[in-house]
């Protein structure tokens, strides 16, 4: 394995076509166009590689979902606005059970907003976002090499439950410099799949759909899905602790957040203040059981995102109370440093006496 | 005496009986279909893209692969299909509301593009299985649930005529409009269907076939004054033959 310095989006681009991703379908949009433009130039290099420029986010959406359904590893990225124009494709994945990955590097929103760095998506990504009751697996890096390992992963993980993975990042994620590493050896190539419509060449015809006029029949296929999200929410939780062995408080943080506030804990904890980090890398499903067994030992929990208040209720939801829950939250594409975010962590610290 | 079987199901088809209202056109386009696919040997090479629509449970009737779109993205879907499978036949049926409403952008695009797909685009003026709203292709004059008094060009706009726009796209190879009003006119139809899957086998870029179909039940209208209807009142708005042949023109 050798390291490279890449960008957080190119990281995601090479990732994905190393694991097996030949076909991607995107849409300019601000902060995530590096990740397009790697793309065209890659899958061009590639024998069977294929690249489109759709004419709008629902049309690269649908693309996908055709792609997946004749079996193949695909890919689209876009940033909020227009992940918000790939929902409906999305509801229309995860009804079809089709496995796809969709990168969004989230802009400050609502409406335009700004191409900043924010978290404003994580109700968006982590409910369903689009009609009907579904939920997809949200993976949310806070590095590039993370970016590239959670990329391959993603694919690993559409494939295994049938299921759209979203990788949730930002602009800052996204535009960074990092090295990088890829594990050495052949390319991967998609798991043979039994399901896909190929032409009915020596088997019967096979339909795929997400129509089910009996409502019997689309009670069954909704429980058939809830009984999906169980196994992935018993197998497939991740999440990074850091210096939660003695700590008093724990600050719960994803993404770019989590590296602010790992930066503040640094410093805090050389000061003798100790305050862990509890960072999810899946917010679907979330580490909720973790939460739990924390609050029977720590009585108070900071939560600190780049929006106004999202991931802190499925920390409420966990916690039921157990334990003492503040909000820090930064919206609108502000970035906060270390030390600012260790002033937050030191007031809260010492008004509740742990010091 | 022995006999001869001289008319049959198509092997495309399935043994269903089709759930369309009696005189609605959907049933004898869904046969000419089949019976291409049959008489071309495609039926493991076929892959049809059905929309949402009257027409969104073909896949209960066709004999083939099918992926149900959702409504407008047949042509982004297919795209998709066919990129990764290039040497099937990949083909989406689609009404008025769902190509020329809704689907508008990624129809546009995909023929464009030159996309190696087929559609059949079915017009019957009318949003047939909501209940008979105003439909990018209801005539002017054309009374619907959602155009009270007849479509009003002030208020409503024109009826859109997208074989014609596609043909200036520089990616099509063939748009034809027919009819299924006759059995003249039902056998163009199975030609040009015909015609549309050559093009698309043959790597020209993008083929449509737009059938001009009636709707007897959100006409209020027989079968047989539905089809009439469809003559005097859709085929000089819609005028019926080749718009576009890049092997002819």
């Amino acid at each position: 394995m050798s390291k490279r310095l890449m960008s957080g989006n190119h990281a995601i681009g090479e990732a994905a076509v190393r694991a097996g991703c030949r076909f991607y379908f995107g849409y300019p949009i601000t902060p995530q166009n590096e990740m397009t433009e790697y793309m065209a130039r890659r899958l061009n290099e590639i024998e069977g590689g294929v690249f489109i420029q759709a004419e709008s986010e629902l049309a690269a959406i649908n693309m996908v979902i055709g792609a997946s359904m004749a079996g193949a590893r695909v890919m689209t990225s876009s940033s909020s606005p227009g992940i918000s124009l790939k929902q409906e494709g999305i509801s229309f994945l995860c009804a079809m059970e089709l496995p796809a990955v969709i990168v969004n590097m989230t802009r400050g929103g609502p409406g335009l907003g700004n191409i900043a760095p924010a978290q404003s998506d994580y109700f968006q990504a982590t409910r369903g976002g689009g009609h009907g009751d579904y939920r997809t697996i949200v993976l949310a890096p806070s590095s590039v090499q993370e970016l590239a390992d959670l990329t391959m992963e993603a694919f690993n993980l559409a494939d295994k439950y049938r299921i759209p993975t979203v990788i949730l990042g930002d602009g800052m994620l996204g535009q960074m410099m990092e090295p990088v590493e890829f594990p050495d050896g052949e390319m991967q190539k998609p798991p043979p799949k039994d399901w896909t419509i190929t032409g009915a060449r020596g088997r019967p015809s096979r339909f795929i759909r997400s129509l089910l006029l009996d409502p019997a029949v689309e009670e069954e296929h909704n429980w058939k899905l809830a009984r999906k999200y169980e196994r992935i929410a018993a197998k497939e939780v991740r999440y990074e602790a850091y210096r939660l062995e003695d700590a008093k408080m724990v600050v719960v943080s994803f993404g770019t957040a989590a590296r602010i506030a790992k930066g503040a804990i640094k410093r805090l904890r050389e000061q003798g203040l100790k305050v862990g980090l509890l960072r999810p890398i899946t917010l679907w499903p979330f580490p909720e059981i973790v939460l739990k067994d924390l609050a029977k030992r720590i009585g108070h929990f900071l939560v600190y995102e780049m929006n106004a208040g999202q991931m802190v209720e499925d920390v409420r939801l966990a916690l039921e109370g157990r334990a003492e829950i503040f909000f820090y939250g930064r919206p609108g594409g502000v970035v906060i440093t270390p030390l600012e975010m260790s002033r937050v962590i030191t007031s809260k610290y010492y008004q509740k006496g742990l010091g | 005496m022995g006999f001869q079987k001289v008319f049959g199901r198509p092997r495309a088809l399935k043994d269903a009986p089709f759930h369309y209202c009696p005189g609605c056109g959907h049933s004898i386009i869904h046969r000419l279909i089949a019976e291409v696919i049959d008489e071309m040997g495609l039926q493991e090479k076929a892959i049809g893209v059905p929309p949402a629509g009257c027409a969104v449970l073909a896949y209960y009737y066709f004999d083939i692969d099918m992926g149900e779109a959702p409504h407008g993205r047949g042509a982004a879907l297919a795209t998709g299909l066919k990129r990764v499978l290039p040497d099937r036949l990949v083909f989406t049926y689609q009404g008025d509301g769902d190509i020329a409403a809704i689907g508008t952008a990624e129809t546009i695009h995909a023929a464009n593009r030159g996309e190696r797909i087929t559609v059949i685009f079915v017009n019957n003026g009318v949003y047939g299985m909501t209940g008979g709203q105003m439909a990018p292709t209801t005539v002017l004059g054309q009374e619907t649930t959602t155009s009270p008094g007849g479509r009003e060009r002030i208020r409503d706009g024109f009826p859109l005529n997208l074989s014609e726009m596609l043909a200036l796209t520089k990616g099509s190879a063939y748009i034809e409009r027919t009819a299924v009003n006759n059995p003249k006119n039902i056998m163009k139809t199975k030609k040009a269907i015909e015609k549309a899957f050559r093009v698309q086998i043959e790597g020209l870029g993008f083929s449509l076939v737009e059938v001009l179909s009636p709707c007897p039940t959100n006409l209020k209208l027989r079968p047989v004054e539905a089809w009439r209807w469809v003559e005097e009142n859709m085929m000089d708005v819609f005028p019926l033959g080749v718009i576009k042949d890049v092997q002819r023109d």
